[in-house]
């Protein structure tokens, strides 16, 4: 089988974080093994639905500033999602402004240049049909700090190559979804397993007050600044289990949010969780903004996760019925 | 048993067996642990995606597009575990040297502890101990427990990079830098073995919980040759 060994995106700029991700990577926690995979789920599943792929196949994610690449082989058809500022420069010099979450057919000497991401931090380019690129540990996700996942954990560097599923030319029809890529800076959290830890000041700060993103932010995840969240039983719990969206709080205060590539344990108090719907407008959030924290119930959490799957069930029927 | 099963979040369930860390707390966490990755792989419970178990809790992450909260605990809750299961475990000796440049924080430890690095080590040697689970970072083993004399709180400012391989000391607890990594543990020693194994994806870790490890002290020039 020769399929996806001719046509590749040449990396003529890497970007800042260029990596590859899917849904993530399941079932090692007690390994030490995290889950990674794309931040923003959301927009990695349209990105896939926008194409008609399946809707977990490997895409590339980027944040800030995007990879500038250049097609070598066989047409495709590719759609990128988030909110981006690119261009795609074909073959003949000429320049089209890019808009996210619709298809466009790229052919060989063409290069797609992912300038930045607009007023968020996470954008993702997918491929119609895929990457060539064989599952580690179950998935494609790439874990730069564990160095985990395919390209040997590590993320895109200048003049490689990534490998396309395809071998003949695609040539698309134009789907697209009329839609915006809006972020809340009010963000939805179950109360945490230590939230009794904090004094009364510290859990009416954590509701009623505001925090801002700070600088220290990556895959891992968010560390926020604004009022000291002052503990009264302990600093430190036996290490226990981790999961994304869990807001710990260390010694000096300041809340720490778990996004996709956090350690499976961690010894502080755990204040809240944030509720599996608002995980990826959080993670597009750049620093300095400021948000808010909002109690809700489990039942209520429950439904506004099983409305988001009708969401994007509506979003997939949709662009089957109408494009 | 389980003395309390709470929500984490809206896709984790939060199994609580005390606060008490020891040998048989944590032995039960590992029945639990283990029956539910052989439901898993019997197909009887669907949509669990994560365990973590540790000390005294086992955190239980499920795919929300599968099932709930509530369905889990209904499951977690009526469990018969074997609490006498005896899983596979081994003995496992880890050398380790303790030698200038590898041993950073002995001169705190002689401080804290008002014992001479030799009276330290040979006390430390003389131990075996258990593993009481794996993680933080891929492999980590937490290991314990070390006797109460030589038990010493974690650096008050943890170190931005930690080398592959260090032996540290916090509280009634040993544990090994599978990679490195940031920490703040009091580091005693290095070992030249590789704990954790990325290409090997059946069983990549070398100590596992329920594991007994005894550490022996080698010189630099064995740990620089060790193959």
């Amino acid at each position: 089988m020769t399929i996806g060994n001719k046509t590749y995106f040449e990396v003529l700029r890497p970007g800042i974080n260029t990596t590859i991700q899917d849904k993530g990577r399941n079932h090692y926690f007690h390994l030490g093994i995290t889950t990674s995979g794309a931040v923003d789920q959301k927009n990695f599943k349209l990105s896939n639905l926008i194409l008609n792929n399946k809707i977990d196949l490997p895409v590339l994610e980027f944040a800030f500033q995007g990879p500038l690449l250049k097609l070598k082989g066989v047409s495709v058809g590719i759609c990128i999602t988030g909110d981006v500022i690119f261009s795609i420069i074909r073959k003949d010099q000429t320049v089209e402004k890019g808009l996210c979450y619709q298809v466009y057919t790229i052919n060989n000497g063409d290069q797609i240049d992912l300038k930045s991401t607009k007023d968020s931090l996470y954008g993702y380019l997918s491929i119609k049909d895929g990457l060539n690129i064989k599952k580690v540990w179950n998935s494609c996700s790439i874990n730069t700090k564990a160095n985990i996942g395919p390209n040997n954990g590590k993320k895109f560097s200048l003049n490689q190559k990534i490998f396309i599923n395809s071998d003949k030319n695609q040539n698309l029809k134009i789907r697209k979804l009329k839609y915006k890529n809006k972020i809340n800076n009010s963000i939805r959290v179950l109360k945490g397993t230590n939230f009794d830890y904090f004094t009364q000041k510290a859990q009416d700060d954590f509701f009623n007050r505001k925090f801002k993103i700070t600088n220290l932010i990556d895959r891992m995840g968010i560390r926020l600044s604004g009022p000291h969240l002052e503990n009264k039983v302990s600093t430190n719990i036996k290490s226990e289990g981790l999961v994304k969206g869990v807001i710990q709080v260390p010694a000096d205060g300041n809340p720490i949010v778990m996004l996709a590539d956090h350690g499976t344990i961690g010894g502080y108090p755990k204040i809240a969780t944030v509720i599996s719907v608002d995980l990826d407008n959080l993670a597009q959030i750049p620093p300095n903004s400021e948000i808010s924290f909002k109690e809700v119930f489990l039942e209520e959490a429950e439904q506004l996760y099983k409305k988001h799957l009708r969401e994007l069930n509506k979003y997939a029927s949709f662009l089957n019925e109408f494009n | 048993m389980i003395k309390n099963i709470l929500y984490l979040g809206d896709a984790s369930a939060y199994c609580d067996f005390g606060s008490e860390v020891n040998e048989h707390v944590n032995s039960r966490v590992i029945s639990y642990f283990t029956k539910i990755k052989e439901l898993q792989k019997q197909k009887k419970i669907d949509g669990i995606i994560n365990l973590t178990p540790s000390y005294n809790k086992l955190i239980i992450s499920f795919d929300l597009d599968k099932t709930n909260f509530t369905k889990v605990k209904e499951i977690v809750k009526d469990l018969k575990t074997d609490t006498l299961a005896k899983k596979n475990t081994k003995k496992i000796k880890i050398p380790i040297c303790c030698q200038d440049g590898l041993s950073l924080d002995f001169q705190r430890l002689i401080k804290l502890t008002d014992k001479s690095k030799s009276e330290i080590l040979s006390q430390f040697f003389k131990k075996e101990y258990f593993c009481y689970m794996t993680g933080f970072i891929a492999g980590m083993p937490f290991l314990g427990d070390i006797d109460k004399e030589l038990r010493c709180q974690r650096l008050e400012t943890p170190r931005i990079k930690v080398i592959k391989g260090s032996v540290g000391l916090t509280e009634q607890f040993v544990n090994i830098y599978t990679s490195e990594s940031p920490g703040g543990w009091n580091i005693i020693g290095n070992t030249p073995l590789d704990i954790f194994d990325k290409n090997n994806e059946v069983s990549p870790n070398l100590i596992n919980p329920g594991d007994k490890i005894k550490f022996y002290s080698i010189t630099k020039e064995q740990h620089d040759n060790w193959k």
